[in-house]
């Protein structure tokens, strides 16, 4: 039941200890108790009531102490993550009916957008009379980008908090995620409701100097996707901290990641959960094995119904989003309530095994490619005559794109020209689409199978 | 061209088209302290598949994740023997 964790979230901040629990910031911190009589935003929280709210700071500890001034107080906050396409901006702004910006970047920066309220975001806390409010407020999260705007993805808080359980202990989490992101932002939701601290990372910061403060704050409790990890177990510094819960979701897996941590990790608990923006946390596996139980499907876990539908996972529960927001905003919804996550299982003896995105979307460290969108801009070279574009299996982000290209003049495949042109379609992609979506690697071949529908055959894809 | 040489052709080449600053290459340079990031590191490992025909961390769970630079060629050196 949800009664108690439906409160707002400034609620949290009346617990015992809270001058000994912190948000820690890469430059700066703040204990939850300075947040009981002050402000970070200059004391005009007043003037965002009953707002939609642009909250798109570019410093995390910012965006953490605006997200608790602004529950119940807005109507609406949209958790703009710090490397948003500045191009994306408007369509989000216009599909969410932003109504105020919450910034430290300087209202300059969304003069385009034509919102005349900006309200400054810092990462101190000045003194100030309280506001709280108990309207209900949605809080927006944004998919990450395939073709195109990212989605907005509608929860609040009793779908955000739902799967958390208060524990005795006070954990020090941290997080690879940024908190604007779903998996980052349970943690953030873990460590106020559940009576722990939290330790920010910063964008821009080195693995290295996270690590550091992770270590110098003792973090106990520290999550993120495999592919963070994996990133991590390659620095030093990782030597240094000596977490009890170690977390991996937002990403498959697999068995050689858990083995790594096991080992790494000695005295630590590993586990991974299933989670997404729009179906919320599914399951949580503690077994140290890859993939899920299938026992899970008859039995749910914490109150989520589980089935499988055409290979696709499917989740209902009171952790998924209430749908999308927008013009065209699909259902989120099947008619049973179910989420259709997209992502496919297999069965293997018995266990679950994730196997890949329905619809061969590329997942290259958590963010999504479609492999059409990316022929597209390979497609725009004056030497290409097609190409079609795959994922290869990549040990550090899970996945890369691979591009198979046929040349309009075949006869330069294999020498200086193709190395050449080759280079040519690199920067040609870096240009017009985001890095994780330009090629890791091309192949000149001579032709591709197209089907009998006339279109490119893909693997798994008629 | 030798297994390091390449390696290192291979890193300043992605480093430049993902606009990265690269610090000096010694053996002892620690990975993560390159400028490079992990799509970086992902992109490498994908074209020195292709360079020198082997992937030895999909290839095998067990080994363990490279810090330095002299560390991440010895395991291509293991691997293409």
């Amino acid at each position: 039941m949800l009664h108690a964790e439906a409160a707002r979230l400034r609620h949290y901040l009346d617990r015992p200890h809270s001058e000994d629990r912190f948000f820690l910031g890469a430059n700066s911190s703040v204990a939850f108790a300075d947040l009981r009589g002050g402000t970070s935003l200059g004391g005009r929280l007043h003037e965002l009531a009953g707002r939609s709210v642009l909250l798109a700071t570019h410093d995390q500890l910012a965006a953490a102490l605006a997200l608790i001034e602004l529950d119940g107080v807005a109507r609406r906050i949209v958790l703009c993550p710090p490397d948003l396409a500045a191009g994306h901006l408007s369509e989000i702004a216009a599909n969410s009916e932003a109504d105020a910006i919450v910034s430290d970047r300087g209202a300059a920066d969304f003069a385009a957008l034509g919102i005349s309220l900006y309200i400054e975001a810092d990462a101190i806390i000045r003194p100030a009379t309280v506001q709280t409010g108990n309207r209900p407020t949605t809080w927006s999260l944004l998919t990450s980008g395939t073709t195109g705007a990212p989605k907005l993805v509608s929860h609040d808080i009793a779908s955000l908090s739902a799967p958390i359980k208060r524990g005795a202990r006070a954990p020090v989490w941290g997080t690879f995620y940024d908190i604007r992101r779903y998996g980052g932002l349970q943690i953030f939701f873990r460590a106020l409701i559940g009576g722990g601290s939290l330790i920010l990372s910063s964008c821009g910061e080195t693995v290295a100097d996270h690590l550091q403060r992770l270590t110098k704050h003792e973090v106990t409790h520290l999550s993120g996707t495999p592919s963070h990890w994996r990133r991590a177990l390659m620095s030093p510094a990782i030597r240094a901290i000596r977490p009890g819960y170690v977390r991996l979701s937002g990403e498959i897996a697999d068995q050689a990641i858990l083995d790594n941590l096991r080992a790494f990790f000695a005295h630590a608990s590993v586990g991974h959960a299933y989670a997404s923006t729009e179906a919320g946390v599914g399951f949580e596996v503690d077994d140290g094995l890859a993939g899920f139980p299938a026992k899970l499907l008859a039995v749910g876990q914490g109150d989520v119904d589980i089935k499988i539908e055409g290979g696709s996972l499917r989740l209902r529960s009171a952790r998924t989003a209430s749908g999308y927001m927008g013009r065209d905003a699909p259902a989120l919804l099947d008619a049973d309530g179910f989420v259709d996550t997209g992502d496919m299982v297999e069965l293997r003896g018995d266990r679950y095994h994730f196997v890949g995105r329905k619809g061969g979307i590329i997942n290259v460290g958590g963010q999504k490619v479609h492999p059409e969108e990316v022929e597209a801009a390979i497609n725009r070279h004056p030497a290409v005559w097609a190409s079609l574009v795959r994922a290869r299996k990549n040990p550090i982000t899970g996945a890369v794109v691979a591009a198979d290209v046929v040349l309009k003049d075949t006869s330069i495949q294999g020498d200086g020209m193709a190395a050449q042109t080759e280079r040519e379609i690199i920067e040609l992609c870096r240009q017009n689409i985001a890095p994780h979506k330009v090629p890791a690697v091309i192949r000149f071949v001579p032709t591709l199978n197209v089907s009998d529908s006339g279109k490119l055959l893909r693997h798994g894809r008629a | 061209m030798s297994v390091k040489l390449t390696v290192i052709s291979e890193i300043e080449q992605i480093a430049e088209q993902h606009q990265k600053t690269l610090a000096p290459l010694t053996d002892d340079s620690i990975l993560m302290n390159t400028g490079l990031d992990s799509l970086c590191f992902a992109v490498l490992v994908a074209r020195l598949e292709d360079r020198l025909g082997v992937d030895p961390f999909s290839e095998s769970d067990d080994i363990s994740l490279p810090v330095t630079l002299a560390d991440f060629v010895r395991v291509y050196e293991n691997a293409a023997r």
